[in-house]
């Protein structure tokens, strides 16, 4: 007896409720960028410059007790934060302790977070240092500037790559979706105001990559049925596409999330939130290469005639096959 | 129709068991480790009993590479620095006024006397006495320029100079600046090397990035202000000529000269000459020793100019002060006893035995060219990366073991064939960082359990193909030969795509993510590998040997 996740022959139709669906990710994209522009992202050090200190103490910890034994200091804004997690022991206490960049170029000095580290030993005696990170504004502005130019091109080498294997409307079609799962995943970023740091320029890089994966499976069943039934409407062979595939795009998205879910259970808090985002990704991801990646192609139209190449100045690379 | 080559099953096998043997070592994480650091340790310092022991630990003939830890795996230090390469300019300056006063003695009598003026940074002003005289000083100082070896400007020369009125003013080239940046950096990256081989700790990172910057990366020092303390250190050693002493830090130094304090004594100031009559670099040795009266004491030895230089300076100046500068502290100011021509000696200070020491190894490694300034630090403590891999190793063993139970359910016999290609996959991919000596960080471990997940993605395309094949396809035999050949584009297309992401995270990221996209790309191949062949080979081998009618996937 097999375990099936969707029946063998599945005969839905994906573009009956397009205008919902479309609807739907628009609607989700406005609040993406309503959160962004109001609330914004929670960018961690890497980005903001500044410096992180990660606690450990066997004590209960009273985060009124930090802030005040720091508040003498004159550090500016200092965000404390106890940290929970299921693979902590009892008597395991973590705090993150947040401090604003003081120099407007180098990192932390040390005699600061001997300061710090001193000023919090009197609140808690057995207080143990297990992190100190710093970041000078001048790097984490480059960094951002790095991240954004990474994603911009990744998005731009898929979409040359999916332009020479298929065709300009599937490349335009994958990258939409893409931008659709950026901008969602950035959304719900800032929504939750959850840490945005170098590891989640990371996921969302995955994530394109991942979406894509999807995206190109459905394209390449496209193409494929294209050429078989040359007279058939378009949106009967997506819909027909879509169908046949949706098996294994129900299973890798199953194995994955499954993956990702025990890992974000039981890998610790410190990369909770990069797999939250590959999590998220790819949700959005599958979602997206089926409900906005193929009716994006719908409306574009796309070259019916796969059999003769030669019709068609400027598609040599149309008939590549593998 | 289902057929494979002999020699392409040898070749797989061949691989997969490539595969096992060299990431077997990972297995015995820390026999490998022990063994390797006890070679690293015979060849540097000897054979001991003990040493000999722990080398025993792991066979010779095995492979004994294994996969790096991150820093935010082990703990550890890492620091970014800033090389601030312009501060030489201003050193070269202060050098080489010397050299143009000595030069233009010699036409003393078209140009008059010669005086330093006061510069902008980075530049040398000289006053000549006769304005009429500034053509033949400014050939004479054009004179003392150098070429410099450069591609892009062929027959460029080191210092340029140019006159106004009575003042002519020297600074470096732009093509000597250049030149200049590029070279303070590699000793600044060489010295640091040096001090830190000098503390001996395992696998330090110490890399250039970009024009001016160095990366340091130490797994097991305490934190990042130890290796700030180790590395950061200038430990810029002159030995200047003393105009006087006084307690005003605002003192008027005059031109040329500078204000410094003392280092023991509070509240002192001394006035010094800032063109260095020796410096550090001309050191061949440093020792911690001990003074006549039993004090800590660094003694020091010079190479042969330095050696020259010195022993003049003394003969000429018997009875005058002299300063011996440390970071722009005077350690002490002895007074010239007698002519010093050995061209060695000793330095006293207000020394504990430990910072003696310390000097002596500063001295020694040599003097950084130039300050850094430190863009980013991180520390990671050991317990911190303990549980870190601990939290790893379940949850990639709880995701690995729900990805086979799952594969099992789903796609029963030729599930098992993927489940144990998913597993040689993991294997191969260990062998791959093993033997790249790549390093793995916690981004690095979601990118395993990534693939643990996508992995299967291309057995998935393959199963489902077969499914659909089945249903239209003359017997089983077509179908599997169908099923690999139609889902190869798809796969192909699919993973390319990761691919390509994995490329421009590794070349665009740095530290964890560079790990992250090392794993990602890695684990892509591996899972292709084992999904188009190893798993094929097991279904044609056991279709070879059952032959069945109907098959069910």
């Amino acid at each position: 007896m097999r375990l099936r996740l969707v029946p063998d022959d599945t005969k839905i139709d994906f573009f009956g409720r397009w205008k919902l669906w479309f609807g739907i990710s628009l609607v989700l994209i406005v609040l993406s960028f309503i959160s962004f522009g109001v609330r914004g992202l929670n960018y961690g050090i890497d980005f903001r410059g500044g410096t992180t200190i990660r606690t450990e103490s066997t004590q209960e910890m009273d985060v009124g007790a930090y802030r005040d034994a720091l508040s003498g200091l004159g550090l500016g804004d200092v965000l404390i934060s106890e940290v929970f997690d299921p693979s902590f022991r009892a008597d395991q206490h973590v705090a993150m302790i947040r401090i604003q960049a003081q120099d407007d170029e180098e990192a932390v000095t040390s005699e600061l977070i001997q300061q710090v580290e001193e000023a919090l030993k009197t609140v808690a005696p057995d207080i143990k240092f297990v992190s100190v990170e710093s970041v000078g504004p001048k790097v984490s502005g480059e960094l951002i500037w790095t991240a954004v130019q990474a994603v911009a091109l990744a998005i731009g080498a898929v979409l040359i790559y999916v332009w020479l294997r298929f065709e300009w409307q599937f490349a335009v079609g994958a990258v939409v979706a893409l931008i659709h799962d950026v901008v969602l995943t950035i959304g719900i970023f800032s929504e939750l105001q959850i840490k945005f740091d170098l590891a989640i320029i990371a996921a969302l890089l995955t994530i394109v990559g991942y979406s894509l994966n999807d995206t190109v499976v459905v394209f390449d069943r496209v193409r494929e049925n294209l050429r078989k039934f040359k007279k058939t409407p378009l949106k009967e062979v997506l819909n027909l596409s879509i169908n046949e595939t949706l098996s294994r795009t129900t299973m890798t998205s199953l194995t994955t999330l499954l993956a990702l879910i025990a890992l974000i259970v039981l890998g610790g808090d410190v990369i909770r939130g990069f797999v939250f985002a590959m999590i998220w990704g790819i949700v959005v991801g599958t979602y997206s290469s089926i409900f906005i990646a193929s009716p994006v192609l719908l409306f574009l139209g796309v070259k019916r005639d796969w059999s003769k190449p030669d019709n068609n100045a400027g598609n040599q690379f149309a008939n590549i096959d593998a | 129709m289902l057929h494979i080559d002999t020699w392409k099953r040898a070749l797989i096998w061949l691989v997969c068991l490539a595969g096992l043997v060299f990431a077997m070592p990972n297995v015995f994480y820390t026999k490998v480790e022990g063994h390797n650091d006890a070679l690293a340790a015979i060849e540097k310092t000897g054979e001991t009993p003990d040493l000999r022991e722990k080398a025993g630990q792991w066979p010779e003939w095995l492979p004994s590479n294994l996969v790096n830890l991150g820093l935010d795996l082990r703990g550890g230090a890492h620091l970014l620095a800033e090389v601030q390469v312009q501060e030489v300019y201003q050193t070269r300056m202060d050098a080489l006024w010397p050299v143009v006063r000595d030069a233009l003695k010699g036409d003393r009598d078209t140009i008059g006397g010669v005086q330093r003026v006061n510069a902008p940074e980075g530049e040398l002003q000289v006053r000549i006495g006769k304005p009429e005289g500034i053509e033949q000083a400014l050939a004479t100082v054009r004179g003392l320029a150098e070429p410099i070896q450069s591609l892009s400007t062929p027959g460029a020369k080191d210092i340029e100079a140019s006159a106004n009125g009575d003042v002519i003013s020297i600074r470096l080239t732009e093509a000597e600046k250049l030149a200049s940046d590029d070279r303070t950096v590699r000793q600044a990256l060489e010295i640091i090397r040096r001090r830190i081989d000098a503390v001996g700790t395992r696998e330090p990172t110490i890399q250039r990035q970009g024009d001016n910057r160095i990366l340091i990366q130490v797994p097991g020092v305490g934190s990042a202000t130890e290796l700030k303390s180790i590395i950061g250190t200038t430990a810029r050693l002159t030995f200047n000529p003393v105009v006087s002493r006084g307690s005003d830090p605002d003192a008027r130094a005059g031109v040329g000269n500078a204000v410094i304090p003392s280092m023991d004594e509070q509240g002192l100031y001394y006035t010094i000459e800032t063109s260095p009559v020796v410096s550090g670099d001309e050191l061949v040795d440093a020792q911690p020793s001990f003074d006549q009266n039993g004090r800590p004491a660094v003694s020091f030895r010079f190479d042969t100019t330095g050696a020259r230089k010195f022993g003049d300076y003394t003969r000429d100046n018997i009875g005058q002060p002299f300063a011996i500068v440390l970071d722009n502290e005077v350690i002490s100011a002895p007074v010239i006893q007698s002519h010093i021509p050995g061209g060695s000696g000793i330095i006293t200070g207000n020394f504990t035995v430990e910072e003696s020491t310390n000097l002596a190894v500063l001295l020694r490694a040599g003097a950084l060219p130039a300050e850094l300034n430190f863009l980013e630090e991180r520390t990671i403590g050991p317990e911190l990366g303990q549980d870190s891999i601990e939290a790893g190793k379940v949850a990639t063993a709880v995701a690995f073991a729900a990805v086979l139970l799952f594969m099992f359910l789903s796609y029963g016999l030729f599930g098992l064939f993927a489940n144990i290609a998913l597993i040689l996959n993991i294997v191969l991919m260990f062998a791959a960082l093993s033997v790249l000596g790549a390093t793995l960080t916690l981004p690095g471990i979601a990118g395993i359990v990534l693939t643990v997940g996508m992995a299967v993605d291309a057995n998935v395309l393959i199963f489902e193909r077969i499914r659909e094949e089945l249903k239209t396809a003359k017997g089983p035999a077509r179908a599997i030969t169908l099923g690999y050949e139609r889902a190869l584009s798809a796969i192909i297309d699919a993973n390319i795509t990761t691919f390509i992401t994995a490329v421009i995270l590794f070349v665009m990221g740095s530290g964890p993510v560079r790990g992250f996209a090392i794993t990602l790309g890695l684990g892509i191949l591996t899972s292709v590998f084992t999904a188009i062949f190893v798993t094929r080979l097991m279904i044609v081998i056991w279709f070879e040997r059952r032959r069945p009618k109907t098959i069910e996937v």
